[in-house]
């Protein structure tokens, strides 16, 4: 049977299966708003300095949830379905069948980057709708851009942490530990104005504060250009091609204890 | 004679210093069912994993309808069926929503209709897979292992843990499965079981198989028939040609080969005597005694040639 049929079926089942538990797909779709309004009524009325003028909060805030949305909906999300479907035996019941394991992990990475894309979407129509946020039109290509290239990243990073969780009930506290301290110091969650030198250099390691900056340069109202950030898309990107290295070589189909 | 389902040759298996399967030999034919018995940790579910592919195996010969399973074939997993022992199934979706799931997988899947009959969940097939009973959830896992219409299906213990009416209702399900030409390779530890579904047996005890045969024939290794009963406390004691062992639950129990003439001595010399033997009963040879006698035996030398831990060392994590 055609292999892309087969992916495509796949997705169509791990959709099916997203909506069927209606609680945890609602809230994957609630939890970045809550941010969004949170963040905007501690912060929203302070004016910020941006490449080319001063703003509100409003205008960082749009940006960071939507780079908030993309690593929970594919880094979390990924890394923790992955580590139950494996605790219960689904990957291994998949593993005896004719579908290759590779078609069930792209059909679910694939699921995840739509929902990350639908989270994007909704949170700058939300931005749009109640705080007055411009939607610049010159820069929507490095926009959408970076979107696609953050998720496939960080798609691959979820998968390739699996391979150090060994089991699902490990797999929150280890997934929030590698993420929650990076939306801290990677102008997700705070505007860090002027962060110690070290704190700075710590956070430019990782591949967060990369994916925040590339898509607040491609939100940014002033911009003139088109908006890419090419070193900043380069770190995701390296940090993606090594992370599918991982996880090509050190999957799991069971768990690890 | 068409080709066996599977052969395997000097199939062996370590978990690190732990000796898994030594050295096996196995033969299923097409269209029986073959069942393992052991006590846990014998080693059946390594067997069975390397037979399924999901193992290597560190020596040995194994074909699985004429591949070799460590391949990993795509074209030996269409004709393979395999249940596991653990429930592995979305919660959220219906049954037949499950079925279909997993028929997608397969080039020549089948009918969900006919999947439904087979494992008798027709009634159920708009029913979510977290409102079925414990049973029924079990029978749902035949039925995707049924989902592409293999010629050949793995059971890893089907019914443990199983009330007696959904046993048998499992039962009904493997004996049709055969009626549809199926082979069936099973993993018990119920005796009745193996002894009510299974054409040939093989005893696996540590990492070994101790016997291997039809029920009936391993049973008839043993004596023809147990008769067991109570023996009153006023009674004289027993004649020569009556002498039993005493039983664990204070019944004396005389194994023999010729059970009606033992029988007819016995209430013979009981009427004589003016003697009621309670709780008498006459039992045929079943699978159960070889298979205590042989777990047995094998426990004993196992622990004679081996220190004691290592004896009673498990294999590591079943469901690893």
């Amino acid at each position: 049977m055609n292999d892309a049929l087969l992916v495509v079926r796949q997705v169509r089942y791990e959709n099916r299966w997203f909506w069927r538990n209606p609680p945890a797909a609602f809230f994957t779709f609630v939890f970045p708003l809550i941010f969004l309004v949170l963040f905007n009524v501690i912060f929203g009325n302070n004016e910020i300095e941006v490449p080319g003028g001063t703003t509100n909060e409003s205008t960082f805030y749009v940006p960071a949830i939507a780079a908030l949305s993309v690593v929970t909906a594919c880094y979390t999300n990924i890394a923790m379905t992955l580590c139950y479907t494996r605790d219960d035996g689904v990957l291994k019941r998949i593993r005896g069948t004719p579908l290759p394991i590779w078609a069930y992990v792209t059909a679910r990475v694939l699921h995840a980057v739509l929902v990350g894309m639908l989270l994007v979407v909704i949170v700058v129509a939300f931005g749009r709708a109640f705080y007055d946020v411009t939607i610049p039109s010159n820069t929507m290509a490095a926009f959408v851009i970076t979107v696609i290239v953050g998720s496939a990243a960080f798609s691959m990073l979820g998968l390739a942490v699996t391979t150090v969780i060994p089991n699902a009930e490990a797999a929150p506290a280890i997934v929030n530990f590698t993420i929650l301290p990076l939306f801290f110091i990677s102008d997700v969650f705070i505007n860090l104005e002027d962060p110690p030198a070290w704190l700075d250099t710590l956070a430019n390691v990782f591949p967060v504060v990369h994916f925040s900056k590339a898509m607040q340069t491609a939100f940014n109202p002033f911009e003139s250009g088109a908006g890419f950030e090419p070193a900043h898309l380069a770190v995701i990107a390296a940090w993606g091609v090594a992370a599918f290295i991982v996880a090509i070589r050190r999957f799991s189909w069971e768990p690890r204890t | 004679m068409t080709q066996p389902a599977i052969v395997a040759t000097g199939l062996r298996k370590s978990y690190g210093p732990v000796q898994a399967v030594r050295g096996i030999d196995l033969e299923v034919r097409t269209g029986e069912v073959f069942a393992l018995l052991g006590p846990n940790g014998a080693g059946k579910t390594t067997i069975v994993e390397i037979l399924e592919g999901y193992r290597q195996r560190d020596a040995g010969d194994v074909h699985v309808l004429g591949h070799d399973p460590a391949r990993h074939d795509r074209a030996l997993r269409e004709r393979v069926g395999i249940v596991l022992q653990s429930t592995s199934l979305s919660q959220y979706l219906t049954v037949e929503e499950t079925i279909e799931q997993y028929r997608g997988y397969y080039a020549h899947p089948r009918p969900v209709g006919e999947i439904l009959d087979v494992v008798g969940l027709a009634e159920q097939r708009d029913t979510r897979a977290n409102r079925l009973s414990g049973g029924q959830q079990r029978r749902l896992d035949v039925a995707v292992g049924l989902a592409g219409d293999p010629e050949l299906l793995f059971l890893d213990e089907p019914t443990t843990g199983f009330d007696p009416a959904a046993r048998r209702n499992a039962w009904e399900l493997i004996t049709n499965l055969k009626a549809l030409g199926k082979t069936v390779l099973l993993t018990t530890h119920y005796m009745d079981e193996a002894e009510h579904l299974a054409d040939r047996v093989a005893i696996v005890v540590h990492g070994e198989i101790v016997a291997q045969g039809a029920p009936r024939d391993l049973a008839k290794g043993e004596h023809a028939a147990v008769v067991r009963f109570a023996l009153p406390q006023s009674a004289p004691a027993l004649p020569q040609a009556l002498a039993g062992a005493p039983s664990a639950n204070g019944l004396v129990q005389i194994e023999t080969e010729q059970p009606t003439r033992l029988l007819h001595q016995l209430t013979s010399w009981a009427v004589e005597h003016q003697l009621d033997l309670e709780s008498l009963t006459v039992s045929r040879a079943s699978l159960e005694e070889t298979y205590l006698r042989l777990t047995r035996d094998a426990e004993r030398q196992a622990a004679e040639v081996a220190p004691p831990e290592a004896g009673s060392r498990r294999r590591r994590g079943r469901r690893r």
